[in-house]
């Protein structure tokens, strides 16, 4: 599958800002983080920031961006519409805990509410996002129990990875939101790593037989309909990374999961908050780079089944 | 609205007859002839006469090798819409643009509605939408929904274009949801095939495969060729020189 860069940075971002509201509503609302103005300000800003930045983003895969109103209508059978639903439907009390923690600095009550809701939206917002390509079957390396999961274990790593850099970065370091990063980003690792395994031994759902009707024995393309590539093609056929998966995936495994784990280690272990704070920084910003790396094989190494009738 | 149908009361589509199919290609054209300037038009051509040519069809013909051991043959396969009974590329419009209609199940697309999210075509494993990068919408062949409904045309030219236009009578146009109906019956007589069955889409078109090879077949061999004899007399005499 092509992989469009907006889509790309479009599901990283929202994934990350979700991931990092989440936290901040079930933490903050609770009362186990205390916003203090700037740190609740700079908080809030970053997680509704890439969550507007990622939506915007969106808009640039569409090929009538100006309608983009109209996918907010079709949500009793569409994910893509769910999503869009959620989206704007957690902005409701992620604005209203935004006004409660970080403005008026309370928690607790109708402010815990709102955070809580406002995890609620992201987590469904992320989990329609991971549906929308868990449901399509012609798709097999997203067609899979591994894919909605995927979603949502990256967006609370990445959203952990975050909230830590920020706290250390805000000299309010917390071990226990450090540990829970620095686990995070291992269950994430893992779990990129059991869905390569499974994929790498997958098959397409079906066969060129099947996709033209020619039973038994063996079909093999011998003329394409066209001279160029055509849309089908460009879409759906895309294949440049297959011929880098190996390197790409080193880089995701060193960026998005090896490097911030190591460096959230050290900053566990190092006594000076400034040097903890760098490096949980440093941890947060190698993670998102990476994860738009990962993100983009997720769209490169999945095979399409109209990639049958071209014999690729 | 992208929710399907719970029943359509025809199930319009196409027979293609892979035995007959010469892959001349006058479908694929007949089909661009009209539907450039039909319910989905334009059907846009970029760059036409230059280096990277592109541009949308809604009909494609494919050419494979089937190799078995009754030995090799070349079916020519024309791949489009399939207008399939779980059409996902319907449901997963967040739109509402795309639809299947209730009254005969055609699947088309409300170009208006359409945002070019692309989805659709994710969703269909047979490739059958096309994205028209100078409209920004999504197209897909509508079973000329504009002709077989046209009462300005004659009634035998009320049928898709690319039927009207076969030269070998390959292509059949009908209602699959009657088993009375001649292309259900042509289906029930030569064994049509869904495509990807396994993938659950319950395409409404049909595939023919060719027929089963057959001794009966006519002998067409030819006497081998002789070598030419010389003639004698005055022409052998002038054949021989001009041979020297």
């Amino acid at each position: 599958m092509h992989p469009a860069i907006s889509v790309v940075f479009f599901t990283t971002a929202t994934g990350a800002g979700y991931g990092l509201l989440a936290l901040l509503g079930v933490l903050g609302g609770l009362g186990y983080v205390e916003p203090g103005f700037w740190f609740g300000l700079v908080s809030m800003a970053l997680a509704l920031g890439l969550i507007v930045a990622g939506l915007l983003s969106s808009t640039g895969h569409l090929g009538r961006p100006e309608r983009a109103w109209r996918a907010f209508s079709q949500w009793r059978s569409s994910w893509l519409s769910r999503e869009g639903v959620a989206s704007v439907a957690t902005f409701i009390p992620a604005a209203l805990f935004g006004i409660g923690w970080a403005v008026l600095g309370r928690s607790g009550g109708w402010v815990a509410v709102a955070g809580l809701l406002a995890a609620a939206g992201g987590a469904a917002t992320v989990g329609a996002t991971g549906m929308i390509y868990a449901s399509l079957k012609p798709i097999a390396q997203w067609h899979s129990r591994y894919t909605l999961p995927a979603y949502l274990v990256f967006a609370a790593m990445t959203g952990a990875v975050l909230l830590n850099a920020l706290l250390q970065g805000f000299g309010r370091g917390s071990t226990s939101v450090l540990a829970c990063a620095g686990l995070a980003t291992l269950a994430g690792w893992g779990w990129k790593l059991a869905t390569w395994r499974h994929n790498d031994r997958l098959e397409l759902p079906t066969s060129t037989n099947a996709a033209t009707g020619l039973a038994g024995g063996t079909v093999r393309s011998i003329e394409w309909p066209h001279t160029e590539e055509n849309y089908v093609l460009k879409e759906m056929g895309f294949r440049i990374a297959r011929k880098h998966s190996a390197r790409l995936r080193r880089i995701t495994n060193f960026l998005a999961f090896a490097a911030p784990a190591v460096l959230l280690g050290i900053a566990f272990l190092l006594p000076w908050p400034v040097a903890a704070a760098t490096a949980s920084v440093l941890a947060a910003l190698l993670q998102f780079a990476g994860m738009l790396v990962e993100r983009w094989l997720f769209f490169a190494e999945a095979k399409h089944t109209v990639t049958l009738y071209y014999g690729r | 609205m992208t929710c399907l149908p719970a029943h359509t009361e025809k199930k319009l589509g196409l027979v293609i007859d892979l035995d007959t199919c010469v892959g001349c290609q006058a479908c694929v054209t007949a089909c661009k002839e009209w539907n450039t300037g039909g319910h989905m038009a334009p059907l846009t051509d970029i760059d036409p006469y230059g280096g990277h040519v592109d541009g949308v069809w809604f009909n494609r013909v494919h050419t494979y090798e089937h190799m078995t051991e009754m030995g090799g043959r070349t079916v020519n396969f024309p791949r489009s819409c399939l207008h399939c009974e779980q059409p996902a590329c319907v449901t997963v419009c967040p739109t509402g643009a795309s639809y299947k209609r209730a009254s005969d199940g055609i699947v088309l697309v409300d170009e208006d509605k359409c945002i070019g999210c692309k989805l659709c075509s994710w969703a269909c494993p047979y490739g059958a939408r096309e994205f028209d990068t100078d409209v920004g919408v999504m197209k897909k062949c509508t079973l000329c929904v504009d002709r077989i409904y046209n009462d300005n045309l004659a009634e035998e030219d009320r049928v898709p274009a690319c039927v009207a236009a076969c030269p070998t009578s390959a292509r059949h146009f009908g209602d699959l949801g009657d088993p009375a109906s001649a292309i259900s019956q042509l289906v029930e007589a030569r064994g049509g095939v869904e495509l990807m069955p396994e993938l659950g889409y319950k395409p409404t078109n049909r595939y023919l495969p060719p027929r089963a090879r057959t001794e009966r077949a006519a002998r067409v061999d030819a006497p081998a060729l002789e070598p030419i004899r010389a003639e004698g007399g005055f022409l052998g005499w002038i054949d021989r020189m001009l041979s020297n």
